[in-house]
């Protein structure tokens, strides 16, 4: 699996609330949340962000609330994976669960750029920055993380061990 | 290879002699938890996953506090399917809202988490019940929905921070300033994927109010969980509000911390977060003039018995500045009712604040106190984020109900060592 796209940068330290805030959680509709996400740190972005763009953060991405919005409102709005320094825990796991690729790569994370144009090997965990012609690698996953990767996420992974 | 509280207790779920960090593990859980926000994700992934029945009514508490009364038409929607789960299901804890409490004061209080117990809750200040010397923790709606059917939950075993605590905090240090003092330390992610256990002959001189809030908070380090070792005033309180069996744990001897710290509680000062992060402290000394236009007293990391009688002692008999909104929210029914026979709400109430039925409300911004562009408040709730409590312009200061109601009687940030 690969993914190309523009990249929007953020620095340390975003949190669940600005990645959705929680006036708009009376409800799970991936489509409405969509139009909200990031919209308190960058009121553009629902209208900027494109099919396969990717989100670059640096320390602690997603801290805070457990909101599964979160990783949810990122997905829908089309964001094909998120690269950060470092996730915090929740986000990680709920990123897994549901589905949205993440990528920890503290190389990645600090020379990345806004705008810069990035492709995704997600087999390899390379992350090949065609705006810079730089390659950086991602952490590898461990292998628990794997299998809920393989079965796109921990719905079909339980199906499968109910 | 020594093990500490938390992965002891991991251990034990997990069926294992042993574990170490950054093991994968699947351990039995003793209590799934959510809320009106986190649960009707959970409910839909919950049967997408092929569930039927939850894999033990006594062990799952569903809460609806965090839009709750019904704040408009979609959050009465969002409780109505859970609720309408909740009884189809045969849930034993779900608390409709004459009940009801914010989940993490109500649900030690009803006695459904004691030490041992390993809890997850689709929020993430489950960490709470680290207080009671359980292991809990946030999770999403999806994990929580694996939870509610099959009763484990996949972790990777942390490793932990040590914080000893010792000496006796002064007067108008609470466990908020002592939370937010640590946090200021570490910082947000000073504690992430790990524990924070907690130990230390100054624990004796904590009540279990204080330790509650300085649980709560350990998300706001990053942690994993915080966990307070067992003692008399532990057992004491599990003694007073449940009839189940718990187990202690203790660290062994050996046991690998990352890092340690000593904590001399006396030498702690009345401590606030500044906008916008939990880790932007300053004690009260440093403060400058600040006006504010709100105060906001309660939640789960504040709303407790302690917390109200803080700040009646400074209330009563003062007056709340004419510039200043201050809203009161006991965390549940029964600190509510426990206020009035106290005489507490009498003093707020003739003080010039509002009291209000328990709600998650105003902390997140969702509803029951909103800031408008510019606006300023002081609020014992747990994060002060952009846009946390309203306007993405407006500014959130995390302190203790003392600062807080010192706050409202002069309408700019105040010591309450100069109220009293």
């Amino acid at each position: 699996m690969k993914a190309k796209g523009k990249v929007f940068k953020y620095g340390d330290n975003v949190d669940t609330d600005v990645i959705i805030p929680a006036r708009y959680l009376s409800t799970g509709d991936p489509k409405e949340l969509r139009k909200h996400c990031m919209e308190d740190i960058d009121k553009d972005f629902a209208k900027n962000v494109e099919e396969g763009d990717i989100i670059v953060g640096r320390k602690n991405f997603g801290c805070g609330s457990s909101r599964e919005h979160a990783p949810i409102a990122i997905k829908a709005s089309g964001v094909s994976c998120v690269i950060a320094e470092t996730f915090a825990r929740i986000f990680y796991r709920n990123s897994f669960n549901v589905g949205l690729p993440i990528i920890e790569s503290s190389e990645a994370a600090k020379k990345i750029e806004k705008d810069d144009e990035l492709e995704i090997d997600f087999q390899t965990g390379e992350i090949r920055n065609l705006t810079k012609n730089e390659i950086y690698k991602g952490q590898p996953y461990p292998e628990f993380i794997q299998k809920i990767i393989e079965n796109e996420g921990l719905v079909n992974y339980v199906k499968s061990n109910l | 290879m020594g093990m500490t509280m938390t992965q002891k207790i991991l251990a034990e779920h997990a069926n294992l002699k042993e574990v170490v960090p950054d093991q994968f593990i699947e351990a039995d859980l003793d209590m799934v938890l959510g809320n009106d926000i986190t649960a009707p994700v959970a409910i839909k992934e919950f049967f997408k996953m092929g569930g039927k029945d939850v894999f033990h009514k006594e062990k799952v508490a569903l809460v609806p506090d965090h839009f709750t009364p019904n704040k408009d038409i979609k959050s009465a929607e969002q409780c109505k399917y859970m609720r309408e789960f909740a009884y189809d299901k045969d849930i034993k804890n779900y608390f409709e809202i004459g009940e009801m409490g914010i989940e993490h004061a109500l649900l030690p209080e009803k006695g459904l988490v004691v030490a041992g117990d390993v809890v997850i809750g689709a929020d993430s200040h489950t960490c709470t019940y680290g207080a009671l010397g359980a292991f809990s923790t946030g999770v999403g709606s999806t994990d929580m929905a694996a939870g509610m059917a099959r009763g484990k939950c996949w972790f990777k075993v942390p490793s932990a921070i040590k914080f000893e605590l010792t000496g006796k905090p002064n007067k108008f240090v609470s466990g908020k300033d002592i939370i937010l003092h640590i946090i200021g330390k570490i910082g947000v992610d000073g504690a992430r994927y790990k524990s924070m256990e907690f130990m230390g002959d100054g624990i004796a001189n904590l009540s279990m109010d204080d330790r509650f809030t300085i649980a709560n908070m350990a998300i706001e380090a990053g942690a994993k969980n915080g966990i307070f070792i067992v003692d008399d005033r532990t057992r004491a309180y599990i003694q007073n509000h449940s009839t189940r069996e718990f187990k202690e744990y203790t660290p062994d001897a050996d046991a690998i911390y990352d890092e340690e710290y000593t904590i001399d509680l006396a030498t702690i000062r009345p401590t606030l977060s500044f906008p916008y992060s939990p880790d932007n402290t300053r004690t009260i000394d440093e403060v400058e003039d600040i006006e504010i236009d709100q105060i906001v007293i309660g939640s789960c990391t504040n709303g407790r018995i302690d917390d109200l009688r803080a700040a009646a002692e400074i209330l009563k008999g003062n007056k709340i500045d004419r510039k200043v909104r201050a809203i009161i929210f006991p965390a549940t029914q029964k600190i509510y009712l426990q206020a009035i026979e106290e005489g507490l709400i009498k003093i707020f109430i003739e003080a010039g604040a509002i009291v209000s039925t328990p709600t998650c409300g105003p902390c997140l911004g969702g509803h029951m106190g909103i800031l408008a562009e510019g606006e300023r408040a002081v609020a014992t709730t747990n994060r002060n984020f952009v846009g946390r409590m309203g306007h993405a312009k407006s500014e959130v200061y995390l302190a203790s109900p003392a600062i807080a109601a010192a706050s409202a009687i002069t309408g700019k940030i105040t010591n309450p060592e100069d109220i009293i």
